[in-house]
């Protein structure tokens, strides 16, 4: 299954882009976390993390499908 | 109304304009400035990059909650993404209603919720020539303060600590 996965931040520095296509087969977004950490070494852990699906903020839990765009959004500092 | 991002510098006195309404009595705003510390580091720029699809969302969802909650006439906040100096506005809330009280509620409302909720990041670039992501790197560092040494922005630790109160007192 493909996804599309954009890093913002933190975790764009981290994994030396701001987006790629995946051939994954991670069914959830916690368990797509988990793959990337091993990866890329993120320093942030899923606690401290929120996920978006298709520019919405998502469950770990929710099946993923393919074509799916996905977020991880590391601790927000707006204002 | 609503929420919108800006690459150039917010012009207030253009935003205020868009909260005009007759029946407003008057209006209160809240300017957001890039000051030149933070947890005791001296603070030399900033840099702000947003999630902005679903930042416009959540943004748009704030302010019109803000609109549910209190009984006020316009409301709009314009967040500045890129690279900021010191004093530059990072951000700008105004409330225009037709009594004082709902408008400093709303837009007290509105910044905290913005910093809370919104998908925007901030890098802060130091005297000292470090640079840190606020809320995600020295939040990892143990909670014994190390203000004044070197940091290690806490690499091999793992300590969930989002820092929120600091956050909410990060350069206002």
């Amino acid at each position: 299954m493909q996804l599309k996965i954009h890093y913002y931040a933190l975790m764009r520095e981290q994994a030396g882009r701001s987006e790629e296509t995946l051939d994954t087969s991670a069914a959830t977004p916690a368990d797509l976390y988990g793959e990337l950490l091993a990866r890329y070494g993120f320093t942030l852990t899923r606690e401290q993390l929120k996920v978006a699906v298709n520019s919405e903020f998502s469950d770990w839990s929710r099946r993923l499908a393919a074509g799916d765009a996905v977020v991880f959004i590391p601790p927000v500092a707006g204002g | 109304m609503g929420f919108r991002f800006t690459q150039v510098p917010i012009d207030p006195t253009q935003a205020r304009r868009e909260l005009l309404d007759p029946a407003a009595g008057g209006y209160v705003s809240f300017e957001g400035w890039v000051r030149d510390h933070n947890e005791g580091q001296e603070v030399t720029r900033l840099e702000y990059e947003a999630f902005q699809e679903l930042a416009v969302k959540e943004g748009e969802r704030i302010v019109a909650e803000a609109l549910r909650r209190f009984p006020v006439k316009r409301a709009l906040c314009i967040h500045r993404v890129g690279t900021l100096g010191l004093s530059d506005m990072a951000v700008w809330v105004g409330v225009s209603s037709v009594h004082r009280g709902e408008a400093f509620d709303a837009c007290r409302f509105i910044i905290d919720e913005v910093k809370h909720r919104v998908p925007i990041w901030k890098k802060e670039h130091y005297r000292s020539g470090d640079s840190g992501w606020v809320n995600c790197e020295r939040c990892a560092a143990p909670p014994a303060h190390d203000h004044g040494h070197t940091h290690d922005h806490g690499h091999g630790h793992d300590h969930p600590h989002h820092g929120k109160a600091d956050a909410a007192l990060s350069h206002k």
